[in-house]
């Protein structure tokens, strides 16, 4: 994200995205506008608008908005899929970041938001996690982990961090998926999206999730799949799907795709 | 040597004592006695209820006091020290549902409460609490637990335990009597803690108070009638056998 201060130009228009959705777009979210039409109260977009709002348009941090996060309880644990872009404007910065911090050996936190704010909250959540750990003899519910990282951001609300980070775990109550963000929300659900192309990962986690009882493999499937397609109309998400499952033992990973590997895969099996 | 070396709570003496600590747990022993028994299914808390003055409203004077849903503590003492305790206690109990989403378990309220106790034994101007805490209640898993914590700080879990006056009488009744057939039923621990009381508690019934917790329901503090009823029960079990011993002996 070093990258991005010096490319200060092509970040300040983020801070007037949300003034220019429904006008004429200067050449940089030409793509997005015709599908722009959804209403800005989302997740994925109150995350940019809050923090456009705060700052004013001299903010010149990147953020990784530009991205599609996702992670959904199942049968048999917790499925994490995200994308590695990293863009800078209409410049790709990184195909290869990795935006699943593994906090300890049994939870997850996905990135989306300020790289910055993202891993060093996240590793000051493990310090607390293993610290509850040893003092109580026992491992720290997803719920208190989620908490615990929610509070601390809390504390800095209207300062201008910039996290929107799904905590995703098991204990012993079962498979445990929270969103936190700097806003100070947290919320406890099934299935989340967290990015510019959430919403095209929503559709087909969605329509995949109808069948109740997925196996492994096909959850995993499905995560890919929703990664993919999002990386398809999203000019801002791709690289590699990198790809966790959650599960009574810990986290696994799972598989690292690239896109295009995946997009010639999925082509074939068209045919 | 003593002289020297109890005025500050914060100085040593040569043979390594801390001086402030023990004449804390002097106090301690002075206050009236309290048992606590841990059961299969059941945790009872029993202390001698000391007799108050005519004009004086019964029901001010508790020494049994609830921390939350599941856990309560009875103590021996200072009553003045032991109020700001519970104080404490209550609200850890509540910060911690807050933050973790999840009820206390006894060891870690215990564990909080030992850890107050050893920061007045330590730090300047202040003395340390005298008091001595018996801590029951059952975990999430549906455990059941009994902790000590003593005016130094440390604390211990127990299978059956008593503090304050006569404790060692109590405790010593407890190591004879404390047996798997003795906590089988609920009843019977209960039964246990009246017997144990009984030795060191004057005039019998009256001067007992009794709260149990059951699994996964809250305090109940045992009406004087029931107690009683218990006592009289325990009597007559008592000339039972001592009528059986008596023919033993005879034939």
């Amino acid at each position: 994200m070093a990258l991005a201060s010096v490319l200060q130009s092509e970040s300040v228009d983020f801070s007037n995205y949300g003034r220019q959705r429904r006008g004429f777009a200067s050449g940089l979210y030409e793509t997005e506008l015709g599908l722009e039409s959804v209403g800005g109260d989302s997740l994925s977009f109150a995350l940019r608008t809050s923090c456009s709002n705060g700052d004013g348009p001299d903010r010149k941090i990147e953020f990784l908005h530009g991205t599609t996060t996702l992670a959904f309880k199942f049968q048999h644990g917790v499925i994490v899929a995200v994308d590695s872009r990293a863009t800078a404007g209409s410049y790709i910065a990184s195909q290869t970041v990795k935006k699943v911090i593994e906090i300890n050996p049994y939870l997850l936190g996905t990135m989306a938001g300020g790289a910055a704010d993202c891993s060093f909250w996240e590793r000051l959540l493990a310090r607390q996690c293993r610290v509850y750990e040893l003092r109580n003899k026992e491992r720290i519910s997803v719920a208190a982990a989620s908490k615990l990282l929610a509070n601390m951001v809390y504390q800095y609300k209207g300062m201008g961090l910039s996290m929107g980070t799904m905590v995703c775990g098991w204990d012993k109550t079962g498979p445990g998926l929270y969103y936190v963000d700097s806003e100070g929300n947290r919320v406890c659900g099934d299935l989340f999206a967290v990015g510019s192309g959430s919403m095209y990962a929503y559709g087909i986690v969605d329509s995949g999730l109808k069948q109740k009882d997925l196996t492994v493999e096909e959850a995993c499937d499905l995560g890919r799949r929703a990664i993919y397609q999002a990386t398809y109309r999203d000019a801002y998400s791709g690289g590699q799907v990198n790809l966790y499952h959650v599960h009574s033992e810990g986290w696994t990973r799972v598989s690292q795709s690239d896109v295009l590997m995946l997009h010639q895969q999925y082509q074939s099996e068209k045919a | 040597m003593a002289a020297r070396y109890d005025r500050a709570i914060t100085v040593f003496s040569p043979d390594g004592h801390l001086f402030q600590v023990e004449y804390a747990q002097e106090a301690v022993k002075k206050g009236s006695t309290a048992v606590g028994i841990r059961g299969k299914d059941i945790v009872v808390l029993g202390v001698e209820k000391k007799s108050v003055a005519k004009l004086q409203e019964e029901r001010t004077v508790r020494k049994i006091c609830t921390l939350d849903d599941h856990v309560c503590m009875a103590f021996a003492g200072l009553t003045a020290d032991a109020r700001i305790v519970v104080n404490r206690a209550r609200v850890e109990c509540q910060s911690h549902r807050l933050t973790v989403e999840d009820p206390v378990t006894v060891e870690y309220i215990t564990r909080h409460i030992a850890t107050l106790k050893q920061r007045y034994t330590q730090s300047n101007g202040r003395r340390p609490f005298g008091i001595s805490a018996l801590i029951v209640g059952f975990d999430c898993d549906g455990t059941p637990r009994l902790y000590q914590t003593d005016p130094s700080g440390t604390y211990h879990a127990w299978k059956a335990n008593a503090i304050g006056r006569s404790a060692k009488t109590v405790r010593e009744f407890l190591e004879k009597n404390y047996t798997d057939e003795a906590i089988a039923t609920n009843n019977e621990s209960i039964k246990l803690a009246i017997k144990a009381l009984l030795e060191v508690v004057q005039s019998g019934g009256k001067n007992i108070e009794l709260a149990v917790i059951r699994r996964n329901q809250p305090l109940k503090l045992l009406e004087s009638k029931e107690i009683e009823t218990l006592v009289t029960e325990i009597e007559k079990e008592k000339e039972d056998e001592a009528e059986k011993k008596k023919q033993k002996k005879s034939t």
